[in-house]
Parts: structure tokens; C-alpha cells; sequence
């Protein structure tokens, strides 16, 4: 039979096993809030295209048609899109997970679960999102007669550097945001800034050579570099990718340490 | 034989008044500091409060376990402690087995998902498996009486209907320790009747050990073969369940004589008691049809401005059947004992079992809402029906007489019945 031990004082454990017996709330969790949307909206899967979409037409016109900004030898819109939509996951996932923990309270406040399921649960219904926009975006590579290069195998893998990064920042922001809500207010911004820090609408060529690798160590820098090369055969993966992923490491690691900390507070500051 | 299902040694949770967790945001956090810098020097000035104090006990598979005591004795704490919402300050606990734990029904459900999605999120939620629930998803609608509505989202339905469903839910859980928090409190009394027969009957079968935190003395003399009574965070008593049901209840009248000078519970006021006036039987039970006056006990620990304050009755299926209030939005309630008095002329309610509940606010909104005990007995003859069912809310002393206004032979038409034309 199983036996656990409630104990005052239990040392900081990070109990990924038990992540995994929960797995099925996990799934019920990413079905809920998949269902929640697409309900509420009837636009709901269209939204998920839409928005990155619109995003891509106003900069071709400012930027592409206007400013001319240079695209790596890409068609401008086509250039964008791709990088939107990596973007957006993103930031799509990095500001969900960031609200699970206060979006989830009533949940928390009386059933238990390992709590590290909401970040992750709120970050994969991101993924969704994603996988939506890339229809479209595979749309308008036909559209412009682009071929696919077997590099697209290493396309989950930037996908899942994608989540982990978003995981690792949503993880610190999830539980500070639970203590102070200020975190939702300066998320925004934040997510707003972080677009012009990574080649989205620009390309990373444009910057001073000896800036370059301080840039470089913006783990979405890479990213985002990495999905056009996967796609195009484009756009260079910067050396430093690896130091930044090394980052995201210790972020995310300390992330969890951090949220298993507070999970401790969690019913009992309400 | 019997094995023990939960053994917990010296378990006490300490909560601080005034946490670093205690506000909302930076902002506020920071303008503390800048109003009193010197609590940043300072490390948790404030003194615990200890809403849980070395409670011991063991519970043995398949027993079911009340848990009584007044608001703020530490019940729910213990529940949060068990099913791991909380950590323990102190002490530890034993569980031997796949827990479950109900603070409260239907957490989690969504007005815009359809029953049957609700109730698979709700299930996994609580313990079950996709595959469990699939298999016992027609017995839980079946119980909850919505077949017809189970691909409705849940917004359109009654309350009532979602209480139905999330406590069928909860009456097919099959963890091998169930952790009751007074779920059962709301809801039609019939429906609460069929959940207890159904925990009763699967904890007689399977045996489960159940915990059970009640204010109703019934369900808790009913259901559970110990009691455990919790007063101020400690263990007051534990034992079978009449000895300690009798003692508490004996205990909440001699609790007038306790002095009012602290309060145990984190409360500005409290208003738990109640009596009849010159009552010849007991003061909890009405036996005439007479003017009656009913007298609320309100203790106020701090000032309240603005205050109203009123009390509900309550039938045992929780309808409302009257409601009296006296307040003053321009005076100040001082600290002190209060008796409101209220005098009816009549109080016409069918025999049965009711209960009253006081409410205060003040200019800070709801000061606390509060189930009176003891419940209110109504031991008046019945003038009504004689079957059953057929009793109403009201029982007033009638005569009945029948005259004959019109025979067959006369050519007349009945002068009460409405001309057509």
C-alpha cells in the first residue's frame, strides 16, 4: 500500500516524478483551456493566425515596402512571418505561463497537484497556437514557390528551445507575479521589447559586427536564426547560441527551484 | 486487525499575521517600508498564531471520522495539512493509502464547458483516471438527475444542478481515504441524504476511512463512529461520537460564561448563539404558537461603524423562511456583549429541525457570517395535513367546514363560478 509522510521542514526537492504520475491532469488541463478558447471565440483558431498575420502585414508595408529594411535575400513578408510566428510562441507561452499560477488559484487553494504542471500546461496550449499560424505560414511559402530543405528535421528541436526558454523565464514570473502582482503589469512591455531584441522584422546583419554577440545572447536570437535555416536555408545560427542555451539552463533549472519555494506558500497567501 | 489509515503525531501549523507574503504587490510592500523603515531590519516582528497545536491522533481503515468544533478551531487547517495544501510547522503525519480531498464541490468546473467536460476535468482533478471515469460517467449522471442537460454548457444551469453534479462527482471518488470538508452543507437535503448513504455505503464495502468536518450534529452522529473535537488548534476531545457530540454541544452553551476578553478566532465579533425567552422547555425548542422572542448572543471584540446586523431562518433543506435585521448606519458598535432580541407575534413554521444565521456589517462590508448553533427545533403540534408530504412551511391551527350551496335540482348557477359571456 502506499505510504507518504507529511513531515514539517522536508527538504527542497524538485519532484519531477511526481509530474509525471500527473500527467492526465496535465493533458485535462491543455484540453480545458484549448476548449475554453475555442468556445469562447468563435474566431479562436483563426485569431491564432490572424494575429501574427496583421503584425507581418503592417511591418512588409512600413518596414519591407517603406524603409526597406533588408531581409536576408528572403521576401520580406515571408522573411517576417517566420520570425513572428517563432516570436509569438514565445511570447504567447512566456505571458501564459507567467499566469498560471494566479489564473489557476482556485484550483490551488484546494486541490492538490504538483503546481508545476499549470506553467507547463499553459505553455504547451501555446504550442497549438503555433502549430495553427505554421499552416499559414506554409501557405504563403507556396505562395511564394519556396521549396522546404531537409534541415526542416531540426525544427522540433528549436520548437522545444523555444518552450524551454519560455519555461524558464515563466517559471521566475509565475511565482514572483503570485506574491506581486506588479509582474502582469511589466510583463507587457517587457514581451513588446523583447520583439525588437531578436531578428523578427530585421535582420541581425543590420547591427554593428562588435555588438553583435552581446545580441547573440538573447536565447531567441538563435532561435529565431535557427527556424529560418531550418525553412530557407537562411540566416546564420550565431556561435554564441550555445552560451546563451547555457543560460536558459541555469535559468530554468533555478526556475524550478525558485517555484517549488513558493509552491510551499501558495495556499496559504491568498 | 484494523490498520491505521492516518497516524499524525504532534502535527501544528503557524500562521504570521503579517507575513512578507502578506501584500498584494511591490508597491505596496514598498510604501510599508517607506512609512516604517525599520521593519526592514526586522524579521517577522509579528507572533505566530497557531491555528494548529500538536494534534495527535490516528485513524484506522475504514473508520469514518468526525471533526467538530467553532469556526476557526483549526478543522479546516487540519484537512489543508492532510491533503498536502499545506505544510506542517511542526509535527508529521503517516497516510497509508491513495487520498482524496474535498474542500469543497465542483472546484474547477467552467460555465462554458458542457457537463460531461466538467466533469471529466473535475474527476481527473480529484484523483480519478480518464479510463475510471469513463466507466462510471452514466452512473454519475444518472445520479445527479441532468441527463437531459449533459451537453449543455454549464452556465444554464440551476445552482441546484451543478451542486447535483459536482457531488455526484464526489460521491464516485474510490480513493481509499476521503477527506470531507463541510461540502455538505449546501445543497437540497434530499440529495445530501443520497451522497452520505452513498459514502456510507462504499465505506462499509471498500473500506474506506473517511474524515468528515460537519456543523450539522446529525450527519455527524449518522455517519461517524469517532469524533474528534478541535477547540482553539488543539484536541479538545476524541472518542466515540455521542460522548463528544454531547459534550460540545454542552460546551457551546456553557460558552456564554466564558469571558469575552479575547476571542479565539481572528474575528471582530461573533455571533454563534441563540436562545428562546422564557421558553419552559428547553430554550432551543419552540412548543407553542404563541409570541415568541428569539435572543442572538453578539460578541464585538473591536468597533464597527455603520453596522447592520440580521439573522436568516432556515428550513432543513435550506430554504429561507424569514429574516429580521436592526441596525444603526450612523452609530458605533463598542466591543462588548450584545443581546438582540427579536419578538414575533406568532411563529407558524411545521415541526422539524431549522437553523438561524446571524450576519454583521459594517462599514468595511460582511464583519462575518454565522451558523447559529444549536439548530432550532419546532415541537409544535402539527394542524396541518396528516399525510407527510403533504405538510407545508406553515402551521396554523385551522377549522375546516363545509356548507352546501346548491343542489342538483336547483336551476340556479353556482354564484361563485365566474359568467362566461
Amino acid at each position: 500500500m502506499k505510504r507518504q509522510v507529511i513531515r514539517a521542514g522536508k527538504p527542497l526537492t524538485l519532484e519531477l516524478q511526481e509530474v509525471w504520475q500527473y500527467r492526465e491532469l496535465l493533458y485535462a488541463l491543455i484540453m480545458r483551456s484549448f476548449q475554453l478558447r475555442y468556445k469562447q471565440a468563435i474566431l479562436g483558431v483563426l485569431w491564432a493566425i490572424l494575429q501574427p498575420l496583421s503584425a507581418v502585414v503592417i511591418f512588409s508595408f512600413f518596414l519591407g515596402k517603406f524603409v526597406k529594411v533588408p531581409s536576408d535575400n528572403l521576401p520580406y513578408p515571408l522573411f517576417a512571418f517566420s520570425g513572428m510566428i517563432v516570436w509569438s510562441y514565445f511570447a504567447t507561452a512566456l505571458s501564459q505561463a507567467s499566469q498560471s499560477l494566479v489564473g489557476y488559484r482556485d484550483l490551488i487553494t484546494k486541490v492538490y497537484f504538483p503546481r508545476l504542471i499549470l506553467p507547463l500546461a499553459n505553455a504547451l496550449v501555446a504550442t497549438i497556437d503555433f502549430l495553427l499560424s505554421f499552416v499559414a505560414l506554409s501557405g504563403l511559402i507556396l505562395w511564394y514557390d519556396f521549396s522546404l530543405s531537409w534541415r526542416i528535421v531540426f525544427f522540433p528541436l528549436f520548437l522545444l528551445i523555444t518552450l524551454f526558454t519560455a519555461l524558464s523565464l515563466g517559471l521566475w514570473l509565475a511565482s514572483i507575479n503570485y506574491l506581486y502582482r506588479d509582474v502582469q503589469y511589466a510583463l507587457p512591455f517587457f514581451i513588446q521589447l523583447s520583439l525588437f531584441l531578436t531578428p523578427v522584422v530585421y535582420p541581425t546583419s543590420i547591427l554593428p559586427v562588435h555588438w553583435q554577440w552581446v545580441y547573440a545572447l538573447n536565447p531567441m536570437v538563435g532561435v529565431v536564426e535557427g527556424f529560418r535555416w531550418c525553412l530557407f536555408g537562411q540566416g546564420k545560427i550565431p556561435t554564441l547560441f550555445w552560451v546563451s542555451l547555457l543560460i536558459v539552463f541555469v535559468v530554468f533549472v533555478g526556475g524550478l527551484f525558485y517555484f517549488k519555494r513558493v509552491e510551499r506558500l501558495l495556499s496559504d497567501a491568498i | 486487525m484494523s490498520r491505521p489509515a492516518i497516524r499524525a503525531v504532534g502535527l501544528s501549523k503557524a500562521y504570521r499575521r503579517t507575513g512578507w507574503y502578506y501584500y498584494d504587490t511591490l508597491r505596496d510592500r514598498l510604501s510599508h517600508y517607506f512609512r516604517r523603515p525599520w521593519d526592514l531590519f526586522r524579521r517577522h516582528s509579528s507572533t505566530p498564531f497557531w491555528a494548529l497545536r500538536e494534534v495527535s491522533f490516528e485513524v484506522n481503515e475504514g473508520e469514518i471520522l468526525g471533526i467538530i468544533g467553532r469556526n476557526g478551531a483549526g478543522k479546516t487547517t487540519l484537512l489543508k495539512l492532510l491533503s498536502r495544501l499545506t505544510e506542517p510547522t511542526e509535527g508529521y503525519a503517516e497516510i497509508y493509502g491513495r487520498i482524496s480531498s474535498l474542500l469543497e464541490v465542483g472546484t474547477g468546473f467552467h460555465g462554458e464547458l458542457t457537463g460531461r467536460e466538467n466533469i471529466y476535468f473535475n474527476g481527473i482533478l480529484l484523483g480519478m483516471k480518464r479510463e475510471e471515469i469513463k466507466r462510471k460517467l452514466d452512473e454519475i449522471i444518472e445520479f445527479a438527475g441532468i441527463k437531459d442537460f449533459i451537453d449543455t454548457p454549464m452556465k444554464k444551469y440551476s445552482p441546484g444542478m451543478q451542486a447535483r453534479l459536482a457531488f455526484s462527482i464526489a460521491a464516485h471518488l474510490e480513493p481509499e481515504i476521503l477527506l470531507v470538508d463541510e461540502v455538505l452543507a449546501v445543497g437540497d437535503i434530499e440529495f445530501q441524504k443520497k451522497c452520505i448513504g452513498k459514502m456510507e455505503e462504499v465505506s462499509k464495502e471498500s473500506g474506506r476511512t473517511i474524515l468528515f468536518i460537519s456543523h450539522q450534529m446529525n450527519q455527524i452522529k449518522r455517519l461517524c463512529h469517532r469524533t474528534m473535537w478541535l477547540e482553539g488548534g488543539r484536541i479538545q476531545a476524541i472518542g466515540p461520537t455521542l460522548e463528544v457530540v454531547d459534550a460540545y454541544e454542552k460546551a457551546l452553551l456553557g460558552s456564554l460564561t466564558r469571558s469575552i476578553s479575547h476571542s479565539e478566532s481572528q474575528e471582530k465579533a461573533e455571533s454563534f448563539y441563540w436562545y428562546l425567552l422564557h421558553s419552559d422547555k428547553t430554550p432551543h425548542t419552540l412548543c407553542h404558537l404563541d409570541a415568541t422572542e428569539i435572543a442572538f448572543v453578539l460578541d464585538v471584540f473591536e468597533p464597527i461603524r455603520s453596522w447592520h446586523y440580521e439573522v436568516n431562518l432556515f428550513d432543513s433543506v435550506g430554504r429561507l423562511l424569514w429574516s429580521g435585521w436592526i441596525n444603526n448606519l450612523r452609530g458605533v458598535l463598542a466591543p462588548g456583549r450584545y443581546e438582540i432580541v427579536y419578538k414575533l407575534p406568532l411563529l407558524p413554521i411545521s415541526p422539524g429541525i431549522y437553523h438561524w444565521r446571524a450576519m454583521l456589517w459594517g462599514d468595511y462590508g460582511c464583519v462575518g457570517v454565522w451558523e447559529c448553533r444549536p439548530e432550532f427545533v419546532v415541537e409544535v403540534p402539527n394542524y396541518q395535513h396528516f399525510v407527510e408530504a403533504r405538510v407545508g412551511i406553515l402551521n396554523l391551527p385551522y377549522q375546516a367546514k363545509m356548507n352546501l350551496i346548491a343542489s342538483p335540482e336547483s336551476t340556479t348557477s353556482l354564484p361563485i363560478q365566474p359568467q362566461n359571456k
